[in-house]
C-alpha cells in the first residue's frame, strides 16, 4: 500500500496550483478544511449578528427595533438554521474533520477528493439560498420565514404562502446533500484508508467521533430530506401529507423532523467530544482514560439517540406509556455521556496539566456541557416538560450544550490546531483572554434564561411582560460581552499572521501523540507519501 | 498496482453501501406516511376513531357523555351543526346522530370533512359504524344535507388505565374547502397580512 500511494502522488509532489485552481477547484483535504473553517466562521458571524438583533430587542420590554414582530421571528428562525447547518456542522465536520481525519489515520487524502469539493460548494450554495430566503416574502406582507427552525406545519404550509420557505427548504436540501456526500466520504476514508497497523481499536478518538457522526448523518438526514420534500409538495403541488383537510396529520411531521432532529444534536456534539478528548489528553500528558469506553460511549450515544425523538413532543398527546418510554430512553443517554465526562476528569486526574488556551476552552466545555446535560435530564421528565415546554428554560438548556458546548470546542480546536494549520504561533494570552471573556459572557447570557424559563417566559416572542425585564437585560449584556470576545479572536488570528512566529512541528510536547504532530507545521501539501506504520497503542 | 485497484474496489463498495442506506432511509421516510396512517387507524392513536363493520360488544350500565363539535374552515360559506350538542350513551350501545350542513353562499361549493376525537387517547374506543368523511360533498346554494354518524363506545374503555375515569368525550368534525389538488398556499393566499 505504501508503494501504491507513492506512485499515485509522486508526479505532483509539492507543486502548488494557482490561486484560483487551489481554492476554487480544490480537491486537497487540507485546503477544503480551511475553506470550511472560513465559511463556518463567516456564517457564524451572520448567525451571531441575528442573535444580537434578538437580544437588542429583548433587552427591554416593548418593541424597540422590530416594528413588525414577524421580522423578529424571522431572525429567530434564521439564527437557528444558520448556526446548526452553516456554522457548527461545517466547522466541526467539514473543517476539523477534513483537516485532521486523513492525517490522524495516516491517509494521504480523503477517499473521494472531488466529491469533497462538491460537498463544500453545495454548502456555500445552500447558504446563499438561505440568505435569499430572508429577503423574499414569507408570511403575507412580511419578508422571510418566521416559523422556527423546526418548520412545523400547519404554520409552514398555510401560514407562509410566499416563496421564503421554499428557498429555505431548497437550502436545507442542498446542505443535506452536501452533508450526506461528506458522510459517505468520511465513512469510506475511515473504513478503508487507515495506515497499516492502525486497527479500529487503535484509531484516535476524533476519528471514532467522526465515524459515528457520519453514520448518524447517513441515517437521519434522508428522513429530514423526505419530510421537507413532503412540506414542499404540500405547499406547491397540492399533496396533503400534513394537511388535515386531505387526511394528513401535522404531528407526523413532528415525528419525522425529530427522528432527524434528535440525532442531529449528537451530530453537532460528537465531533466536539472527539476533539476535547485529544486536547485534554495532550495537556494532561496522559493517554485518554478508558479509551475503549470512550469510543463505545459515542457509539452508544449514537444508537440510543435514534430512539428518543419524541421527548421533543411530550405535549402533542402521547399516551402515558409512550411518554414513560421516552422519559426512560432519554435518561439512558445520560449513562454513556456520564462515562465520557468522568473519563475526561479521570484523564486529568494526576496528570501534569498545562492550562494553555486550548485546555482552558476544553475544561470550560466539560463544565458547561455538564450544566447543559443536567438541565437536559430535568427536561427529559415528561411532567416537568409540560411546564417548561417552549420556555426559555429549553433555550438555556440547548445553548449550554451547543453554544457553550460545541462552540467552545470549536475555539478549543482552533487554539489547539492553529499552529498546525497555519504554521504560526498565536500568543497564549490571546486565547486565554478570549476564553475568559467568552466564559463570562456566555454564562451571563444564558444562565438567567433558566430563571426566565422557570417563571414562564415563552420562546419566540419579540415582547414580554414587564415582570421578565431584569434578567432579560442581564442576558442581553452577556450577549454583547460574548460577541466582543470574537474581536479578540479575530485580532489574534491577524496578529499571528503579522508576527509570523514559526511553530514547531509539535508545539505541545510529549502529550500530543496523534499523527498530525509528526508532520511539519503546516503539513506538506501532500502528506504520507510513505504510509506511516502504527506499532504502538498511542491514541 | 493490484493494491490500488483492490483498495478502489473496497472504497466503491463502501460508498455504494452508504448510498444504499441513504436511499433506504428516504424510502422509509415516505413509507412512514401510509404506515403512520395505518397505525393511527388500527390503534386510534392521536384521536383517530376506529371504523368498524358491526357492534359486537355487550352493553354496560356505565354511561358516557358524547359531545359533538362542528367547524367550517375559512373559505367555505357553509353552516354546519349537529342536531343536538350532546348525547349520553351507555358503553357498547349503538347510537345515531345527525349533522346538518347548509350552503349559505350564493355559489355551489365543494367541501370535504375530517374528524377527530378528544381526548386523543379515547380515539381507540370511539368506534364508528357509519360516517361521512373524506368524501367530497358539493352543495348548491341553499341546499341542505343531513349526514348520519352511527357509533358506539367500546366497553373496553373501562379496562384502560389512561381513560377509564372519563365521563365525556368529544367528536369533532371539520369541513374544509375541497382544494381539488390545488396547492395549499394558493387556497390560503387570501388570508390577511399579519404585519401591523
Amino acid at each position: 500500500m505504501a508503494h501504491a500511494a507513492d506512485a499515485a502522488h509522486a508526479d505532483h509532489h509539492d507543486h502548488l496550483p494557482s490561486f484560483w485552481r487551489r481554492w476554487f477547484y480544490s480537491t486537497n483535504h487540507k485546503d477544503i478544511g480551511t475553506l470550511y473553517l472560513i465559511f463556518g466562521f463567516t456564517a457564524g458571524i451572520v448567525g451571531g449578528l441575528l442573535s444580537i438583533g434578538m437580544r437588542l430587542e429583548l433587552q427591554e420590554p416593548g418593541l424597540q427595533f422590530f416594528s413588525n414582530p414577524q421580522a423578529f421571528n424571522v431572525f429567530v428562525t434564521g439564527h437557528g438554521l444558520i448556526m446548526v447547518f452553516f456554522m457548527v456542522m461545517p466547522t466541526l465536520i467539514g473543517g476539523f474533520g477534513n483537516w485532521f481525519i486523513p492525517i490522524m489515520i495516516g491517509a494521504p487524502d480523503m477517499a473521494f477528493p472531488r466529491m469533497n469539493n462538491i460537498s463544500f460548494w453545495l454548502t456555500v450554495s445552500a447558504f446563499c439560498l438561505m440568505l435569499c430566503s430572508l429577503f423574499v416574502e414569507g408570511a403575507p406582507g412580511s419578508l422571510g420565514f418566521g416559523g422556527g427552525w423546526t418548520v412545523y406545519p400547519p404554520l409552514s404550509v398555510t401560514g407562509h404562502p410566499g416563496p421564503a420557505l421554499d428557498f429555505g427548504i431548497l437550502a436545507l436540501h442542498l446542505a443535506g446533500a452536501a452533508s450526506i456526500l461528506g458522510a459517505i466520504n468520511f465513512i469510506t476514508t475511515i473504513l478503508n484508508m487507515r495506515a497499516p497497523g492502525m486497527t479500529l481499536h487503535k484509531m484516535p478518538l476524533f476519528a471514532w467521533a467522526m465515524l459515528v457522526t457520519a453514520f448518524l448523518l447517513l441515517l437521519s438526514l434522508p428522513v429530514l430530506a423526505g419530510a421537507i420534500t413532503m412540506l414542499l409538495t404540500d405547499r406547491n403541488f397540492g399533496t396533503t401529507f400534513f394537511e388535515p383537510s386531505g387526511g394528513g396529520d401535522p404531528v407526523l411531521y413532528q415525528h419525522l423532523f425529530w427522528f432527524f432532529g434528535h440525532p442531529e444534536v449528537y451530530i453537532m456534539i460528537l465531533p466536539a467530544f472527539g476533539i476535547v478528548s485529544h486536547i485534554i489528553s495532550t495537556f494532561s500528558k496522559k493517554p485518554i482514560f478508558g479509551y475503549l469506553g470512550m469510543a463505545y460511549a459515542m457509539v452508544a450515544i449514537g444508537v440510543v439517540g435514534f430512539v428518543v425523538w419524541a421527548h421533543h413532543m411530550y405535549t402533542v398527546g402521547l399516551s402515558l406509556q409512550t411518554q414513560a418510554y421516552f422519559v426512560f430512553a432519554t435518561m439512558v443517554i445520560a449513562v454513556p455521556t456520564g462515562v465520557k465526562i468522568f473519563s475526561w476528569i479521570a484523564t486529568m486526574w494526576g496528570g501534569s496539566i498545562r492550562f494553555t488556551a486550548a485546555m482552558q476552552w476544553a475544561v470550560g466545555f466539560v463544565f458547561l456541557f455538564t450544566v447543559g446535560g443536567v438541565t437536559g435530564v430535568v427536561l427529559a421528565n415528561a411532567p416537568v416538560d409540560r411546564y417548561m415546554h417552549d420556555t426559555y428554560y429549553v433555550v438555556a438548556h440547548f445553548h449550554y450544550v451547543l453554544s457553550l458546548g460545541a462552540v467552545f470546542v470549536i475555539f478549543a480546536g482552533i487554539y489547539y490546531w492553529f499552529p498546525k494549520i497555519t504554521g504560526y504561533v498565536m500568543p497564549e494570552w490571546i486565547g486565554q483572554l478570549h476564553f475568559w471573556v467568552a466564559f463570562i459572557g456566555a454564562n451571563v447570557l444564558f444562565f438567567p434564561m433558566h430563571f426566565l424559563g422557570l417563571s414562564g417566559m415563552p420562546r419566540r416572542y419579540a415582547d414580554y411582560p414587564d415582570a421578565f425585564a431584569g434578567w432579560n437585560l442581564v442576558s442581553s449584556i452577556g450577549s454583547y460581552i460574548f460577541f466582543a470576545g470574537l474581536f479578540i479572536f479575530m485580532f489574534g488570528v491577524v496578529y499571528a499572521f503579522i508576527r509570523k512566529e514559526r511553530a514547531a512541528d509539535n508545539p505541545w510536547g510529549e502529550g500530543a501523540t496523534t499523527l498530525e504532530w509528526t508532520l511539519s507545521s503546516p503539513p506538506p501539501y501532500h502528506q504520507f507519501e510513505t504510509l506511516p506504520r502504527v506499532v504502538d497503542t498511542g491514541h | 498496482m493490484a493494491d490500488t485497484t483492490n483498495l478502489q474496489r473496497k472504497m466503491h463498495r463502501t460508498a455504494f453501501a452508504c448510498v444504499g442506506i441513504v436511499v433506504g432511509m428516504v424510502g422509509l421516510a415516505y413509507a412512514s406516511v401510509p404506515l403512520y396512517d395505518l397505525f393511527c387507524k388500527v390503534t386510534g392513536f392521536g384521536g383517530t376513531p376506529i371504523v368498524r363493520d358491526a357492534n359486537g360488544s355487550e352493553i354496560m350500565d356505565r354511561t358516557i357523555a358524547i359531545r359533538f363539535d362542528s367547524n367550517v374552515a375559512p373559505g367555505l360559506n357553509w353552516r354546519f351543526a349537529p342536531e343536538k350538542p350532546e348525547v349520553t350513551v351507555r358503553l357498547g350501545e349503538t347510537a345515531t346522530v345527525y349533522y346538518k350542513v347548509t350552503n349559505t353562499g350564493d355559489k355551489p361549493s365543494t367541501g370535504i370533512a375530517t374528524y377527530n376525537v378528544q381526548p386523543d387517547l379515547a380515539g381507540t374506543y370511539f368506534s364508528k359504524l357509519e360516517c361521512f368523511c373524506f368524501t367530497e360533498q358539493t352543495l348548491q346554494p341553499g341546499e341542505t344535507l343531513e349526514s348520519a354518524v352511527v357509533f358506539y363506545v367500546d366497553p373496553r374503555l373501562v379496562e384502560d388505565g389512561d381513560v377509564k375515569d372519563l365521563t365525556s368525550l368529544t367528536l369533532s368534525y371539520t369541513y374544509f374547502p375541497s382544494k381539488g389538488g390545488k396547492p395549499v398556499a394558493e387556497v390560503t393566499s387570501s388570508t390577511k397580512p399579519i404585519a401591523q
